[in-house]
């Protein structure tokens, strides 16, 4: 099947939202928790907003269970869907990046690391951007930069707070300085729609490093995270290079993060959408309207 | 003659010409024999082969110009360009960083702040200048001092020279990320002309976060890279010594970049790159720096944000509607490419 037919056939079957197993494990009907160990039913630990129930362990999860997780269903309206990457620089590393690319987009349905749209959470709108770890580690190219930026346009534009919900291994080398850019172009839109007195969250997700964490994972007028999840803008082996030391165990948390003052709050993902909820209904007073 | 150069391995050709040339000249002046001549002849024959082989540069080789140890650095084109240069220090949370400097100056009369990454020449230096791998305080000063320019009507001049932010435990803790994130957003709204330009080495988000400009420079044999090809070489190709052909792959070179649109401008520099003729290069940055500011004189606060904004929207290269332009993609990807 030719990439084309691939995404024709995809276009007739992808709208619904179904629950989807966390990638990092298998199809069974059973599930075994990596921290504790713990053998639960897949369909409880879904239930669950794949959370292990006793030992509080947050599985990762796709952009797709997120949104059901977050928004009403339903409510969930994508923009910018057929967005893609090209390869600017014809970059080719022990593999084609054009080749990296394919795969990705026939292992998860994506076209790129991020899905944008708009919905409601317990009936208020918002502007979403939710990046997808699994579409070659959730970097950040030209099209997750083109398409976030889209998306606080359109929220500037609307009155609309904006959520991205963080998951990343950084800028995407394959595209070069492009990629760089990017994390300009977004803290420019970033900088037009705070002018406009209008309410930014993103919540980060196991792990959010790199050009993401120097730029909008930081610039959230409040920044909410996961619990447990790697939080930082060098990687730890860079520093232990740099140090020729240990670092501590809890280094690049959320919690670390947190007690150093980055973070606003950790926020179990099973409280995530009624916490947020109550955030968008406490910046919703008429006071805060736009001048 | 200026003081001995270091010469990077690409100039061992000259080494022999100049060799020769020292012989002649002195045997001229122990004989009295005229060499005049020969010496004539060989000096065309080093000034015609450094300009082959500078002309020529690999992207790898490049990095090794931009890193020169005596390549002009931020200050010395501060030094260079600046009448009434008075330092200004310190982020007002409690540090000054070494690495990242900035003051008031005059350029051809006109009040501006200049800012920039600060790199030493020799060990010593470089451990006070921490390699020019600034800090969050770094950044954080930055931005007092960017936003003091706004406020006052002063244009920023940007130097970056970085091989990237400094990676550290402290840096962590205080916040490398939000220090540049933070940089990143705000350069966006200030009211002032914003000229940037890449002297050394422009690495990563460490050098993008004084880097959000009205007008993006850059020298000729200065690099600018989204990760250090040694970085990219161990993550990509699972193999350190392939950075020069990460080099070659991330399209880091004045040219690319401009042709990614960019780079708005690209500084030539004298044969043998900027650390042969430091006046000449400084010479070189003030023409440019100033028809630039001279043409953003005339646009409002507003105006500058807007157009700011406009040159960083544009930057990006997807596909629209893939499907119809499935056909065309193949000629997309081989113009990007060749273009
Ligand atoms: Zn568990």
């Amino acid at each position: 099947m030719s990439l084309l037919d691939w995404f024709a056939d995809r276009r007739k079957t992808a709208p619904a939202l179904r629950p989807t197993p966390e990638p990092d494990e298998g199809d069974g009907l059973w599930s075994k928790c990596p921290e504790c160990g713990e053998v639960v039913y897949r369909k409880d630990l879904i239930a669950n907003a794949s959370v292990c129930a006793s030992c509080g362990y947050h599985h990762r999860i796709h952009s797709e269970e997120r949104l059901r997780i977050l928004l009403d269903p339903g409510s969930f309206i994508p923009v910018d869907g057929e967005l893609s990457p090209t390869d600017p620089l014809a970059f080719k590393d022990r593999r084609a990046y054009a080749d990296r690319l394919r795969d990705s987009q026939r292992q998860t349905g994506l076209r790129d690391a991020v899905v944008c749209g708009t919905g409601t959470i317990e009936g208020q709108g918002i502007a979403l951007a939710v990046m997808d770890f699994r579409f070659m580690g959730g970097s950040m190219g030209s099209v997750v930069g083109e398409k976030i930026t889209r998306l606080i346009e359109t929220a500037t534009e609307q009155q609309l707070p904006v959520l991205v919900v963080c998951a990343s291994g950084g800028a995407r080398m394959q595209e070069g300085m492009l990629s760089l850019m990017q994390m300009a172009k977004i803290s420019g839109a970033l900088e037009r729609h705070r002018s406009r007195k209008l309410l930014y969250i993103p919540l980060l997700t196991h792990p959010t490093t790199g050009g993401v964490t120097a730029s909008f994972a930081m610039l959230g007028d409040l920044i909410l995270a996961e619990p447990k999840a790697l939080i930082g803008f060098a990687g730890r082996r860079v520093i232990e290079q740099t140090l020729r030391e240990k670092l501590p165990d809890n280094f690049q948390t959320a919690e670390y993060l947190q007690d150093h003052g980055f973070v606003d709050a950790i926020i179990p993902r099973t409280q995530l959408r009624s916490r947020l909820a109550s955030l968008l209904q406490m910046h919703q007073q008429p006071a805060a309207v736009s001048a | 003659m200026a003081p001995r150069r270091l010469l990077l391995d690409f100039e061992k050709p000259l080494v022999d010409l100049e060799e020769q040339i020292e012989q002649i000249r002195q045997l001229a002046r122990d004989s009295e024999v005229d060499v005049s001549q020969q010496l004539l002849q060989l000096e065309t024959l080093a000034t015609r082969r450094r300009e082959e082989i500078f002309s020529s540069l690999t992207p790898a080789q490049k990095i090794q110009v931009a890193r020169h140890p005596q390549r002009p650095s931020c200050l010395d084109y501060i030094q260079l360009l600046s009448d009434d240069w008075i330092e200004l220090h310190g982020d007002r949370s409690g540090s000054d960083d070494q690495a990242l400097v900035g003051g008031l100056g005059r350029l051809d009369g006109r009040a501006v702040l200049f800012i920039g990454h600060q790199k030493g020449r020799d060990t010593k230096e470089n451990v006070a200048r921490n390699f020019g791998m600034a800090s969050p305080g770094g950044y954080r000063k930055a931005l007092r001092l960017m936003q003091h320019a706004s406020r006052f009507q002063l244009p920023v001049i940007s130097f970056i020279d970085t091989p990237g932010a400094y990676a550290g435990l402290k840096a962590e803790e205080l916040g490398q990320g939000e220090a540049i994130a933070v940089n990143l957003r705000e350069m966006f709204a200030l009211e002032v002309p914003v000229i940037a330009t890449v002297i050394g080495e422009g690495g990563s988000g460490g050098a993008l976060g004084i880097g959000v400009a009205d007008r993006l420079m850059m020298f000729e044999h200065s690099v600018y890279t989204v990760a250090s090809p040694e970085a990219c070489a161990s993550i990509l190709w699972r193999d350190a010594a392939k950075a020069s052909t990460a080099a070659e792959a991330l399209k880091i070179t004045a040219r690319d970049l401009s042709q990614l649109g960019i780079v708005d401008r690209v500084l030539g520099e004298p044969s043998g790159g900027n650390h042969w003729a430091p006046l000449q290069a400084a010479d070189t940055l003030r023409t440019a720096l100033c028809e630039e500011l001279n043409q953003l004189a005339s646009l409002s606060g507003q105006e500058l944000r807007d157009q700011r904004y406009s040159k960083y929207r544009r930057i990006g290269r997807y596909l629209e509607h893939p499907e119809m332009e499935a056909a065309a993609t193949s000629d997309t990807l081989e113009s990007s490419a060749s273009a």
